[in-house]
């Protein structure tokens, strides 16, 4: 019973401290982007490692994702000879939901885990109390510019991930037999989707990549105790990032596109 | 010597609380212009945690941290930054940036913070790594050195930015007796040559006696004696003597 109870208040504390910790992180990373810090070169390198790299598993996943999506409701639709409407379905879920959550799961199990490992390794190596003993803030020199990268990349990525969506979807439709104007007429049509949809659901995937940011930083910065400790934060990275993405996803849905 | 100096370093009624337990206690210390101070004691005892109160990693849970006339326990990071360029930290596994080549280790405080040509930091990376004997070697990775190495690379890359305390944390352990030699003999030549004021913490006594011109024994947290190595030689604090001679037997619990 007491052990119970001490569970439930560590859990308690776990949380707050969470919380806590990146609220002043998130704060502390605005303040350095306020005062000008942009992290020039590493936020390139950090560009290219979270964007560039994470884009053929985003497609994979959206585009396989889209497919069986379009599977199931081709083969519904057509038996009540609805089969036109696949496009604008697939089209539709595709670019406020399965795209932007999809990218944001894959880049945090992908991007998320290498932040926190290499930031944990730095912080048990005593390399990040190195930065800090040679005057450089490890917040404007490691968290900015994976911030930056995240926050800019994510929705380049799903916008990539929407066309993919889109095109594999028609390809699984076509071959289920749905008239392929037909499937783009309405993967197009204003009923289903409007630009600012597809702008809503690339605006959800800028909270999703400063979460991916915050959380695995904050979780490798916070690393202690050898690679065990450094395993324990990378998992916590991925775990709560995607946690708060599914999270956080659904709110601002309802706050999106619920009128 | 050291009483007629101006302090550069005042730690007054210092304590130091973390997960649970009480690490350092009333801790006062005052490390003169110049001198370099050896603080010893055995594993735990709080000497890693009071280097890095004293260079401002670490913050204390009371008390005060003097360097020159800056308090540092009170002041906000960015205004801690501007002490921390006086001081160089050398870590005890070196913590070398590894995704960095060594003259890029050595260049990057002083990148960050001055405004330094592309030959004149090429110059400075070459003219720290030369004397700590490591020149020819900026373009290796720190995985390519062995402890030793890294350790004197580490010395290199916080002598670049031109500080007035180095701060060193157990820098001749797990080192071979000849490089160990090496590392306490360039310690003396920032002293002598440079005028660096240097605070050395280590449980290696004969490397302490060769190097420091005073000695401080920390023992469970709390400073227990102060003085020259003949001061400390003729201590009669049983803990020191203990420590000193590496005895089994005494105040120090042992193995077992």
């Amino acid at each position: 019973m007491q052990a119970a109870g001490k569970g439930w208040a560590a859990t308690a504390v776990g949380l707050f401290e969470f919380i806590g910790e990146n609220g002043i992180l998130l704060g502390q990373t605005l303040r350095s982007l306020a005062s000008g810090t942009l992290g020039g070169m590493e936020t390139l390198r950090q560009m290219s490692l979270i964007g560039v790299n994470s884009l053929p598993i985003a497609l994979i996943t959206t585009a396989f994702s889209a497919a069986v999506l379009s599977l199931q409701s081709s083969a519904q639709s057509i038996k009540f000879g609805m089969g036109s409407l696949v496009g604008g379905l697939v089209s539709a879920s595709v670019a406020r939901e399965v795209a932007p959550v999809l990218t944001g799961v894959v880049v945090a199990a992908r991007v998320g885990s290498a932040i926190a490992a290499e930031l944990g390794t730095m912080k048990v190596t005593e390399q990040v109390d190195a930065l800090r003993s040679l005057a450089v803030h490890p917040v404007d020199y490691l968290v900015v510019p994976r911030f930056m990268a995240c926050v800019l990349m994510l929705p380049l990525l799903t916008l990539y991930a929407d066309a993919a969506g889109v095109v594999a979807g028609y390809l699984v439709s076509a071959g289920m037999g749905v008239p392929s104007g037909g499937y783009f007429q309405a993967a197009t049509s204003p009923v289903f989707i409007r630009m600012e949809h597809v702008l809503l659901g690339l605006a959800k995937t800028v909270v999703f990549g400063a979460i991916i940011a915050l959380v695995s930083c904050q979780q490798g910065l916070r690393a202690r105790g050898g690679a065990a400790g450094v395993g324990h934060a990378t998992t916590n990275a991925v775990v709560l990032s995607i946690m708060l993405i599914y999270v956080v996803n659904y709110f601002l849905s309802e706050l999106m596109f619920i009128p | 010597m050291a009483g007629t100096l101006a302090p550069m370093i005042v730690v007054q009624d210092l304590n130091y609380k973390a997960g649970g337990k009480h690490i350092l206690k009333n801790v006062n210390l005052t490390v003169y212009v110049g001198e370099t101070l050896a603080i010893m004691g055995a594993s735990g005892s709080g000497k890693t945690s009071l280097l890095k109160i004293i260079g401002g990693l670490i913050r204390p849970t009371s008390g005060h941290v003097y360097i020159g006339e800056s308090d540092i326990s009170r002041l906000s990071e960015d205004r801690l930054n501007r002490v921390r360029l006086v001081m160089g930290f050398v870590f005890q596994y070196a913590a070398l940036f590894d995704s960095m080549t060594v003259a890029e280790n050595v260049a990057f405080g002083v990148r960050r913070h001055f405004n330094y040509s592309r030959q004149q930091i090429d110059r400075l990376v070459e003219e720290k790594l030369r004397i700590v004997g490591m020149e020819g070697t900026g373009h290796l990775l720190p995985e390519q050195l062995s402890g030793g190495m890294q350790k004197r690379v580490g010395l290199a890359r916080a002598l670049a930015m031109e500080p007035l305390i180095l701060l060193y944390d157990e820098p001749t352990s797990g080192l071979d007796p000849v490089t160990t030699t090496g590392i306490d003999e360039l310690t003396m030549h920032l002293r002598d040559a440079y005028g660096v004021t240097s605070v050395i913490v280590s449980h290696h006594i004969p490397s302490i006696f060769r190097v420091a011109d005073r000695i401080a024994m920390i023992y469970q947290g709390e400073i227990l004696a102060v003085g020259t190595p003949e001061e400390i030689q003729k201590s009669d604090n049983p803990v020191v003597q203990q420590f000193i001679r590496g005895s089994s037997q005494g105040p120090i619990p042992g193995v077992g």
